[in-house]
């Protein structure tokens, strides 16, 4: 088994969840609320990465943010390094390809939650962000949960994005399902076998868990 | 309800169906070959199959490049290709072994080489400097195959250690899939620098945006590669005419203009 993957796995994972809640959750809030004509727009962008294949991301990753570009150079000035190739690249893709799993359970909760409450909250003179933080997010904990928990499973899974713009580095870009691949194409099965038995179960119990969630708070 | 049983009927079916013994290969068909090839070939092989086609204009040629560990692995599973010509000798070896290609059907090719290879605008000397250029300050990210399951990558390995810049290279490299996408990797300037097949620097598209250095043929194992006829080939005259063509004089000229020299 490759522990090192595994462990940059879960950091990678880690990483990326908490990245998405700080900057999806205000991303979902206001989609939840908002009439503005640009909603639809921002909606679909939220929702592509179901729809574009993992290439499609890999292709732009590489071409922009590689060093020919301004955006490239100057995460070179960020980062220290270019994105393809490092960790911090590696999180630029999943945050991107992740984000939807996020935003789409939360801003679902947030709508969910009963107007009136919120105006009421409003009417006594709460202010916005503090209705949000005291009103709107702990009646929309499941969705917050499940939101989290999917996100932190789909980037364990990620694979096509880091194939195409990791550069296989051990201990900074090569992940589980990478190592997967490799043992595969080495043709050491058993060693492929063991990882993936060990992601199977951990996906199941990672969904059963969230739907156990979902069940307990909706009876 | 009823939806859902007739969904679950119709997917166990369907999956029957796909699972049934591969009856396509049981009667074979007639001009059909369909090639699986390494990814250090893609050019080379293009323009020979461009001479082959017209010999056989009722045939139909197909080819897929790829990573000759991931061809070896689906052919375990009896991908429906008819030849398969790998990048090194051994897979063709194992196939044989296994009974999966035809016994004695095994012909040496080419032997690839390989070279260090910059984009145009690099400012690195690669006449001057020759392997020592893997080993420079200025260098951040060194692209080769992955050395685990790609013979291009582990003939790389293999020379930076002989040629003593392994230790200095090691924590910039950055591994391809396959050989093309460590070219691709330098080509769209992710990676500084790196070591590919020479097949793919003399390529029409690769030539006009780089310079190449050769690595010594003593640096490294040769890497004699091979190609082999499946046992499930579907046309084994045409199969038994396109090996017979990339080994005469013409099949030749055209794998050594991308710098396969012939096997010794």
């Amino acid at each position: 088994m490759d522990y090192e993957a595994l462990a940059l796995t879960l950091k990678l994972a880690s990483c990326t969840t908490a990245v998405l809640l700080v900057l999806g959750t205000p991303l979902a809030a206001w989609l939840s609320s908002t009439r503005h004509r640009a909603r639809v727009f921002i909606e679909a962008v939220v929702a592509l990465p179901l729809v574009l294949p993992p290439t499609v991301l890999g292709f732009y990753l590489l071409f922009l943010l590689g060093p020919h570009t301004w955006l490239g150079a100057l995460c070179e000035r960020l980062f220290g390094s270019t994105l393809p190739f490092s960790f911090a690249g590696l999180m630029v893709g999943s945050c991107l390809y992740s984000l939807p799993f996020l935003v789409g359970p939360l801003r679902s909760s947030f709508a969910a939650v009963d107007r009136r409450l919120v105006e009421a909250s409003w009417s006594l003179g709460v202010s916005r962000t503090s209705t949000f933080l005291r009103v709107i997010a702990p009646l929309s904990w499941p969705g917050i949960v499940s939101g989290t928990v999917l996100t932190f499973a789909h980037t364990v899974g990620e694979f096509g994005v880091v194939l195409m713009v990791g550069g296989n580095i051990p201990g900074a870009t090569r992940t589980v399902s990478i190592s997967i691949y490799d043992q595969m194409q080495s043709l050491d099965y058993a060693a492929a076998s063991r990882t993936s038995a060990l992601l199977l179960m951990f996906s199941l119990a990672v969904l059963m868990g969230t739907y156990t969630l979902q069940r307990r708070t909706f009876i | 309800m009823h939806a859902l049983v007739i969904l679950v009927v119709a997917l166990v079916l369907g999956l029957g169906a796909c699972s049934r013994p591969a009856p396509p290969y049981a009667g074979a068909k007639a001009g059909v070959v369909s090639i699986a090839a390494a990814s250090d070939l893609k050019f080379a092989m293009d323009d020979l199959l461009a001479k082959f086609r017209p010999l056989h204009p009722s045939a139909d040629v197909r080819i897929v490049y790829g990573s000759s560990g991931n061809f070896f692995a689906e052919l375990s599973n009896r991908a429906p290709f008819d030849v398969f010509f790998s990048a090194d000798a051994s897979y063709p070896d194992r196939l044989i072994e296994k009974g999966m290609a035809v016994k004695d059907s095994k012909f040496a090719y080419g032997r690839g080489r390989i070279v260090i290879w910059v984009p145009a605008a690099s400012t690195i000397d690669l006449a001057d400097l020759g392997m020592k250029s893997l080993a420079l300050a200025e260098v951040r990210r060194v692209a080769i195959a992955n050395p685990a399951h790609a013979p291009y990558g582990r003939a790389a390995e293999a020379a930076m250690k002989s040629l003593g810049v392994y230790d200095a290279a090691k924590p910039k490299l950055v591994l391809g899939e396959n050989v093309a996408q460590a070219a691709q990797f330098i080509d769209s300037g992710a990676a500084d620098i790196g070591v590919i097949a020479l097949s793919l620097a003399l390529a029409p598209t690769m030539k006009p945006k780089g310079r190449y250095w050769e690595i010594p043929e003593s640096a490294y194992p040769p890497l004699d590669q091979a190609a082999v006829i499946l046992a499930w080939a579907r046309d084994a005259d045409l199969a038994n005419s396109l090996r017979s063509f990339v080994l005469a004089p013409e099949g030749r000229a055209e794998l050594e203009r991308y710098g396969f020299v012939a096997p010794r």
